[in-house]
């Protein structure tokens, strides 16, 4: 017994807090010694920033990997991700394995994308192929819906080009970096309403890559019907269905906060499209968040006192193919009803359980297995560790024929609660 | 009485009747026609081998999924010159118990409509009609200003009615101790224990159950994956009434849809999509006063329902057909209910001049659209959804809300909840009892609604399935009971009824099959 651990935060949410106290975990301020700091991604980055020199000591954990971004920022996950791709080719790798039309089989889950003004000519020539797509634009460091807007004609992002006349406004705005990407315009609809999933992934270390998926996340719908139509290209309701920016329309709901559960998703795919199809979706999900890891992985300060607990926002398309928009470093711990509350506040009670083992004074030395109960909601979505030491490497590299060849069948054989079918 | 020889003829009688000119004859007839270019038809052997290219293509299938589907429709047998009125509902107090219950409601109507100074239905002018065929799949996002609009009436109010209602041949003072405990205080008959046991034999602990995990004699896997097979087997067959005996076992969640649709031998003919738009033109064409309350009723339920709110357009869209639908007035025949009738202008009264109103005779309470909500889980295409919303309504739902002596009718649902209680958990229903807290009170919402917007979704389809599959609501009485007994610990320490409704506020967490089996099966009577 080591005394009681000694907490920090710059978040002030009651779902944190409250899982603090009950743990009876002491508060102390940042200058004191503190063994657990949850902390927002502005003092990550000064935490860990080259002036500072700061290193963390045995007993320290924070909630952040000191450079996430290489994850969380758009324009740096696109360009991990391509290079990830790039790499396996390389490698001849059969997951890099392409299709007639030179797109790739297995690794094809983020939409086009481009880097604005960079990539500008790379752009216009890819939207040259496809003249009638729509594009959103969405600035790099941006979050929650801020500064994102759509377009579908090049006249309309003409400043960011680099030969705009208007020199004096590019040096100006050159570091107001976009994205583009190509805009899903076939989404699911539910009930006629777009929806996208949040879902929560809990990493607590790169290499070897351990990741936990969070069983209990959610749909958000957007509050106006769907619309392809170009002139609804600038009411925001219909095209995004962040709750920052849906709790600003006037339908905006405070008793369900437009959020259905995954498991209402379930349901209602499998009775309309069938187990099959419904399985198929799920697993490919799973796929894309350990690919999206693995891609980040090599470059990932793997920090030893490091976890973290990313918000994926996945799309699904009309033919149930999911794409990965991009990950939060710091999904919202504001409750928007009831249930969000609990849900919040489970998830991070789950999350303690499994980063601070017993909710004891950590030791950056223990080996990162938790014990199986301690899991709570969360399943075991990756585990290098556990994968090699199976010698299901080997049954990596055959997966792709496997679950994605006859048609992801595979997953039923294994019984229900089976997380993933390619471990 | 009837013998069961002239039973049966009456029954033929009146189903032969009933198929009669309907479009499936007239199929039939074309096709019997057609076959007699076929060279397998012989003359000599005309009848029989007309016989047997009907059954060979399908056609005997769906002539006997029809015939079927009257069966379960099928007033019990009575004598042949038995008034109508004696099919609607055998009891003259309970006739008359819903005529002035309808009365009232009526009344309730009408009265909104002259204090609101809007008239029943109008046409509308071309300009709004084009607007609404536009904003037809978001009629959410119109917020009409409805804050004069009442619920015509709500659950709680339909229950004092059933709590007064009284047999005027039955002394109830104090001849039987038992009949006082309760709120309802008719006397029907009912199915006690050991009939339910018997009557929901399927559901016993032995037999495998989709919606229980465990605690089967096969492992729960190796028998989902035998019942998947079954099932997709009967919806290869197109067979109603295996469908029928298949999902008191539950349904398999992938399979559902299909089922459900073979049960209530709903087909997927061009002309019932056409029958659909056809009723969408009528609410372009008309506004109606219970537009309103229909609109109402959906913001104030289905809209706030973390399961539902997904699906509002849908309602709005299959409950605005629904009022039009005039083909449901043809339940009225057994349903205890009359439809409610107005009179144009200045001619109140005058026979002539009455019309039906709503065009469906049903008029919309509270809670109404969330029998419509959770079989938009199931069917994501608006014409058919509505047409098994419909066939759920004329074949089950409107017993929830008419006063009859039906075993499946609101007031047997009530009496069986109340006398499960008194015998099963005596001590429970006295403890409630004397602190004001009659059961029936908690639990009367949940039956009314069967148990929509209380239950979760996926625990409320499994529960729908049992409805289905015994072609019987008193599953209702029964679930609602074991909620009771499942709680019983929690009830025995509350001193109110503010207190006894925060412990069962919550259902949402609940599994219908153990709890159901539980309660039939594992306890000690």
């Amino acid at each position: 017994m080591s005394g009681k651990l000694k907490w920090v935060t710059d978040i002030e949410k009651s779902v944190l807090i409250n899982n603090f106290e009950k743990r009876g975990w002491v508060q102390v301020s940042e200058n004191e010694d503190w063994n657990f700091y949850w902390m927002s991604v502005q003092t990550i980055r000064n935490c860990f920033s080259v002036e500072t020199g700061f290193r963390l000591s045995d007993d320290q954990i924070v909630n952040h990997f000191p450079n996430h971004y290489e994850l969380t920022r758009k324009d740096l996950m696109v360009k991990n991700i391509k290079r990830y791709r790039k790499e396996m080719e390389k490698e001849g790798s059969p997951l890099a394995e392409k299709d007639e039309n030179g797109k790739y089989l297995y690794l094809d889950f983020v939409p086009v994308t481009f880097m604005l003004p960079a990539d500008y000519n790379l752009f216009v020539e890819e939207f040259r192929k496809n003249p009638s797509s729509t594009w959103i634009m969405k600035p790099c460091g941006k979050a929650q819906g801020k500064g994102i807007f759509l377009i579908n004609k090049l006249s309309q992002i003409k400043k960011w080009s680099r030969d705009s006349k208007t020199s004096s406004f590019v040096s100006q705005s050159s570091k107001e970096a976009y994205v583009i990407s190509l805009y899903i315009d076939n989404p699911l609809l539910i009930g006629g309403r777009k929806f996208d999933l949040r879902l929560y992934v809990l990493v607590t270390t790169y290499r070897p890559l351990k990741c936990y998926m969070y069983k209990l996340g959610f749909c958000r719908f957007c509050t106006v019907k769907y619309t392809p139509s170009t002139s609804e290209l600038d009411n925001m309701f219909v095209h995004l269905t962040n709750v920052a920016i849906q709790k600003h329309g006037d339908d905006y709901n405070h008793i369900h906060g437009g959020k259905w559960t995954v498991s209402n998703l379930r349901l209602y795919l499998e009775s309309t499209r069938g187990r099959e199809v419904t399985d198929k979706l799920f697993d490919e999900i799973h796929w894309i968040m350990v690919q999206s890891l693995k891609a980040v992985a090599p470059v990932m300060n793997n920090d030893k006192h490091c976890f973290e607990c990313y918000g994926y926002d996945i799309i699904i398309d009309d033919r149930l193919k999911p794409w990965l928009i991009e990950v939060n470093a710091s999904p919202s711990l504001t409750s928007s009803t009831a249930n969000d509350r609990i849900l919040k506040y489970n998830l991070i009670n789950d999350t303690l359980n499994i980063v601070v083992p017993n909710g004891e004074i950590p030791d950056f030395k223990w080996n990162k297995v938790p014990p199986k109960e301690a899991l709570g909601s969360y399943e075991i979505l990756y585990d290098e560790e556990a994968a090699q030491g199976d010698g299901s490497d080997r049954d990596m590299r055959s997966r792709p024929g496997q679950a994605f060849g006859a048609k992801g069948s595979r997953a039923r054989d294994s019984g229900r609660s089976a997380p993933t079918t390619w471990k | 009485m009837l013998g069961e020889e002239e039973e049966l003829s009456v029954s033929i009688a009146h189903i032969v009747q009933k198929l009669k000119g309907s479009a499936l004859h007239c199929q039939l007839e074309k096709e019997a026609r057609k076959c007699l270019l076929s060279t397998d038809i012989k003359l000599e052997t005309l009848k029989e081998d007309i016989r047997e290219f009907l059954k060979s293509s399908g056609w005997e299938k769906k002539l006997q999924n029809a015939v079927y589907r009257e069966l379960t429709v099928l007033p019990a047998p009575c004598h042949p010159a038995a008034p109508a009125e004696h099919i609607k509902e055998p009891l003259a107090y309970m006739r008359r118990a819903q005529a002035s219950w309808e009365k009232r409601v009526l009344k309730s109507l009408n009265s909104m409509c002259t204090e609101l100074n809007i008239p029943l239905a109008r046409k509308r002018p071309a300009e709004e009609q084009k607007e609404l065929l536009n904003k037809w799949n978001e009629m959410g996002t119109e917020e009409p200003d409805l804050t004069l609009f009442r619920p015509v009436y709500a659950p709680k109010d339909f229950l004092e009615v059933l709590i007064n209602l009284r047999n005027p041949n039955y002394d109830t003072d104090q001849t039987s101790f038992r009949a006082n405990l309760g709120l309802i205080q008719v006397p029907l008959k009912m199915k006690d224990i050991p009939e339910l046991r018997e009557f929901f034999g399927e559901l016993n602990l032995n037999t495998g159950q989709l919606g229980v995990d465990d605690s089967t004699p096969v492992p729960p896997e190796m028998f989902e994956n035998e019942h998947l097979r079954i099932g997709k087997k009967i919806l290869e067959e197109h067979d109603s009434a295996a469908a029928q005996q298949y999902v008191r076992q539950g349904c398999p969640t992938a399979l559902r849809a299909e089922l459900w649709a073979l049960i209530l031998n709903i087909s997927d003919q061009p002309e019932d999509i056409l029958y659909y738009e056809q009723l969408k033109s009528n609410v372009i064409q008309h506004d109606l006063l219970s537009d309103s309350l229909i609109y109402k009723d959906v913001k104030l339920t289905a809209s706030n329902d973390d399961y539902y709110f997904v699906f509002e357009d849908y309602l709005y869209q299959v409950l605005l057909c629904f009022s039009r639908d005039t083909s449901v007035l043809e339940h009225f025949a057994y349903n205890s209910a009359t439809p409610p009738k107005s009179y144009i202008r200045g001619k109140l009264g005058v026979e002539e001049f009455a019309v039906v109103y709503p065009p469906n005779g049903v008029i919309p309470f509270h809670g109404f659209s969330m029998y419509v909500a959770p079989l938009c889980f199931l069917y994501p295409e608006p014409a058919r959804l509505y047409q098994v919303f419909r066939e759920m309504y004329v074949r089950f739902f409107f017993r929830l809300h008419s006063i009859s002596s039906h075993i499946s009718g609101i007031m047997s649902l009530c009496l069986l909840f109340e006398n499960l209680l008194q015998t099963h958990l005596p001590q429970l229903f006295y403890h409630l009892r004397e602190i004001g807290a009659q059961p029936l009170r908690i639990s009367f919402k949940w039956m009314v609604r069967a148990f929509s917007g209380y239950l979760a979704t996926d625990q409320l389809l499994l529960l729908w399935d049992r409805i289905l599959g015994y072609n019987s609501l008193e599953i209702l009485a029964v679930l609602a009971a074991a909620v009771f007994a499942f709680r019983a610990m929690n009830l025995m320490e509350v001193t109110s009824l503010a207190a006894a409704e925060a412990v069962l506020a919550d259902i949402s967490t609940l599994k219908v099959m153990p709890l159901l089996q539980i309660f039939l099966f594992a306890t000690v009577t």
